[in-house]
């Protein structure tokens, strides 16, 4: 019940956020860090309170029982580890937030984005169902567009905006594609029953498509090679968003589909290999490019990246030694680069720029700032006594104690690791040190940020320190159970800082060294930043993307000028060709046409009249002269009413010939007011319509004919005429059931009779006053 | 009968079809009201055709005597009827002005927005 209660809470801030945002109120936009205060409190509280002895809590209810889609939640180790991540980082950037966007007139709307995708979040790490799962998946994809497409008015957010949207969607296509494949062969979409099932699922012949299918939803969102491009292009959107939904939490929803699915779908080379080769791909990738960076926000983009690839490389690796590495990694990363963003944006908030070329000695002008991004910076770099370092120090153990083909990861992971500490560097504590820029150089003259804009990064990068220091507070609390939960086994876990001198400890002072030896070249690599960026823009995985885009536009263009022609003609004759060849292939391959003469109710009357009408509707649609088509048109609707009565309806045909003879009345009235009627169309093209219109009506009579032998049901007519008069004291049944079975419908033709007039009257009265005007 | 019903049904669209495909927009409202008349027939026909049987509890019984015809489609029928006089008149009246307005009772010339 917590859980929902938790998800419900922000969803309900979503909704009443705008009241808080107006302008001229600054202390009521705080609200934006209540709902998800509240949350977190509520998921601790559900956590070490209500947990189960096996580390999970589970609420479920009835949603589409025919498809085995419940409300499912749990709480296991992983998911309380994501929910207090994205709840807790959520109340920090929203403080953040109230200050980085201080005085912007649109704030409540960002805050009703902002709660939303956090509510999305929230329910997609706490979902227990597959399709739940993808419901809110998609739910963040579509408040991360709106996000990060924030400032509408620039068309370039607004680009990548749609980028963002259309990688991550298209990758939940597949995905949910995939989720159904899970769900024939295990006959199940609950995520905790699906771990039991894991040989049914590897032994299926489905699996390699499940696998690929799921991994192409997880790599999008992760943003994974070659996908990675739209991640630094979300960097459009107000830094608030790239600290909350590009680093801490939403991509890592990928990283977690993965982790969630661990048990159910790893233990064969297809996942262990296409994880750690697209990991590794995808951290190499984003570290080589990231050097190049000189927007502050860019590098810490590329470095996040980089993180993914290395958590998505070591569930591949998937040792117990590998799973745990990659939670401390995640939640040490979600700490610090959470911090690293908001100091990145303080950074530009008060300066005007973001270049980390002409940023330098800001300490002196922003010291809270700059302790803030550099302890951030010191955990991200991998330096004891941080979280960071913990994290680094379990993915050396990982990948020295791996065997086979497996042992790549290491070296990848060590070239990772230095160079991101390179970016660390750069992002944190370059543009702080050194002698200040001069004066002239910064757009603004730059000062401390107010205490909302500190106080988030600067709560984050001490919590770095804290967890590094006093590891006990989260190892078997928090990091034991989510592991736990990949592995789909208990695993006890104890960290400890310090481990003696071995192998690990050795490569990470490596990685120091060899991390501050690069950062100090960085130099070198800034001057080639422009000349890597306009080689590489045309040959990236970007320019597939364009290409694509690109053409589907064009090929909207060129089938929109082809079948939206804007002629009444063209799209009639398209749809009811179309339908007559559909009808004609249904017929032609299901049969079942019994062509039963009966004579039964046939008489010489009904006969002679049909043959008249069906001569009369004919002439109708020939002819061209006015008065002739008047009166075929009228001899069609006075024999329909001929036939209501010859068939026992009196009150139809009473009904019609009223109606009939204003029909012809109002004709009389309209047509000689037009001009003649005369051929327009050439003889070919009559000609042509001619034989669509009589296959056409072939087919509707062959259609009728079917419709004659097949009853789906029993009428109901005779329960109707049965209870007419014991119940609505009717004799006459047709009326009863107008005016009192089904007397809504029949006020709901009243209403539509009432438009129709108000409409006609309209029309004439509108025409009216134009006469009077052009007569004078 | 239902054969010939069939039959009637099927020229009624048809005719109203190859109406709809000429360009004068007086014929497409002709093709609205033939196409009309078919489905009324189409729906009436399918409750099964009885000559002079009305759905009409005679005086001194509970229920109508069997076999009657079908009320329901009788009742749906009704309904339409009176909506398609409805749909004929707007239809009408909206020639009668459009034709007003552009000066041409040809639907090719009907390809602008504003006028």
């Amino acid at each position: 019940m917590l859980l929902v209660l938790s998800i419900l809470t922000i969803f309900a801030g979503a909704v009443v956020a705008p009241l808080f945002g107006r302008q001229g109120r600054p202390g009521w936009s705080l609200f934006i860090a209540l709902p998800p205060l509240v949350a977190f409190i509520l998921l601790l509280t559900a956590w070490f309170g209500y947990a189960q002895p096996d580390g999970s809590l589970m609420v479920s209810w009835e949603w589409f029982p025919a498809f085995g889609v419940s409300l499912d939640f749990c709480l296991d180790g992983l998911s309380v580890t994501m929910g207090l991540l994205v709840t807790g980082i959520g109340v920090l950037v929203g403080i953040y937030a109230v200050g980085y966007m201080k005085g912007h007139p649109q704030f409540g709307r960002f805050s009703s984005f902002f709660l939303f995708f956090m509510g999305s979040m929230l329910g997609l790490v706490l979902a227990d169902n597959l399709i739940l799962l993808f419901v809110f998946w998609e739910m963040t994809s579509i408040s991360s567009y709106l996000l990060i497409g924030f400032n509408h008015e620039d068309e370039n957010a607004r680009k990548k905006a749609l980028q963002a949207l259309l990688v991550t969607g298209g990758g939940a296509v597949a995905m949910l594609a995939g989720f159904i494949l899970i769900g024939i062969v295990s006959e199940t979409y609950r995520i905790s029953e699906l771990g039991v099932l894991a040989e049914v699922l590897r032994s299926s012949p489905l699996y390699t498509g499940i696998v690929i299918l799921v991994l192409l939803g997880a790599f999008t969102k992760s943003a994974q090679v070659p996908f990675h491009f739209w991640l630094p292009n979300a960097m459009a959107a107000p830094t608030p968003v790239s600290a909350f939904l590009h680093s801490a939490t939403m991509v890592k929803a990928g990283v977690f589909l993965l982790a969630r699915l661990n048990p159910a779908l790893s233990g064969t080379d297809l996942w262990a290999w296409s994880l750690t080769g697209f990991g590794g791909a995808t951290l190499l990738t984003a570290v080589v490019l990231g050097i190049f960076q000189t927007d502050l926000k860019k590098i810490l983009a590329y470095t996040t990246l980089g993180v993914l690839g290395l958590l998505t490389m070591m569930l591949g690796v998937g040792t117990e030694l590998a799973i745990k590495s990659m939670v401390i990694f995640l939640i040490g990363h979600a700490l610090y680069k959470a911090a690293l963003f908001m100091t990145a944006g303080s950074v530009d908030h008060e300066t005007g720029t973001r270049d980390v070329r002409v940023l330098r000695g800001l300490r002196k002008a922003m010291p809270l700032t700059a302790i803030a991004a550099g302890l951030a910076a010191l955990s991200k770099a991998g330096f004891p006594p941080f979280f960071g370092f913990i994290g680094k120090e379990y993915v050396y153990t990982a990948g020295v104690s791996v065997e086979g083909l497996a042992q790549v990861a290491l070296p990848v992971a060590f070239v990772g690791n230095l160079i991101m500490l390179a970016l660390a560097f750069k992002a944190g504590v370059s543009p702080f040190w050194g002698k200040p820029t001069a004066e002239g150089l910064l757009p603004k003259h730059p000062h401390e940020a107010p205490f909302s804009l500190v106080f988030g990064p600067l709560l984050l990068a001490v919590l770095g320190l804290v967890f590094g220091v006093f590891p006990f507070l989260v190892d078997s609390s928090i990091v034991g159970p989510a592991v736990s939960a990949i592995e789909g086994h208990p695993v006890e876990l104890h960290i400890s800082l310090w481990h003696g001198v071995n192998l690990p400890l050795i490569l990470s002072l490596c990685t120091l060294a060899a991390g501050i030896t690069l950062y100090s070249c960085r130099r070198f690599f800034w001057k080639r930043h422009l000349a890597v960026n306009t080689f590489l823009r045309p040959r990236g995985a970007e320019a597939v993307y364009d290409f694509l885009f690109n053409g589907i536009v064009r090929f909207s263009k060129v089938q929109t000028r082809i079948l939206q022609s804007g002629l009444l003609h063209n799209y009639v004759f398209i749809i009811v060709s179309l339908t007559t060849g559909l009808l004609a292939w249904a017929f032609w391959r299901f049969g079942g046409i019994q062509l039963d003469f009966s004579t039964e109710s046939m008489s010489a009357l009904s006969t002679g009249l049909v043959i008249i009408m069906a001569i009369a509707a004919i002439l109708a649609a020939s002819t061209n002269n006015r008065i002739t088509a008047l009166v075929a048109l009228g001899t069609v609707g006075f024999g329909v009413a001929l036939l209501f009565l010859y068939y026992g309806a009196p009150d139809l045909a009473i009904t019609q010939l009223l109606v009939e003879t204003l029909t012809v009345v109002l004709f009389m009235f309209v047509i000689f007011r037009l001009p003649k009627l005369r051929s327009l169309s050439s003889k070919a093209t009559r000609l042509r319509d001619a034989i669509l219109a009589a296959l056409f009506g072939g087919m509707i009579s062959i259609l009728v004919i079917k419709a004659f032998t097949i009853q789906f049901h029993e009428s109901i007519g005779s329960d109707l005429a049965e209870m007419s008069y014991p119940e609505a004291h009717g004799k006459n049944v047709v009326n009863v059931i107008l005016v009192d079975f089904r007397a809504l419908d029949t006020l709901g033709e009243i209403t539509v009779l009432s438009i129709a007039a108000l409409g006609i009257a309209a029309l004439i009265a509108g025409s009216r006053r134009k006469g009077k005007g052009t007569a004078k | 009968m239902e054969i010939l019903f069939a039959v009637l049904i099927g020229i009624l669209f048809g005719s109203g079809i190859y109406c709809l495909l000429r360009r004068s927009i007086v014929k497409l409202v002709i093709g609205i009201v033939l196409i009309g008349h078919g489905a009324n027939l189409l729906v009436f026909s399918s409750g099964g055709l009885l000559a002079g049987r009305p759905p009409i509890v005679e005086s001194g019984q509970l229920a109508p005597t069997a076999p009657y015809g079908d009320p329901l489609p009788q009742a749906m029928v009704l309904t339409a009827i009176v909506i398609g006089f409805g749909l004929t008149a707007f239809a009408l009246t909206l020639v009668h002005k459009a034709e007003r307005a552009v000066g041409e009772d040809d639907i090719n010339a009907f390809n602008s927005t504003d006028t």
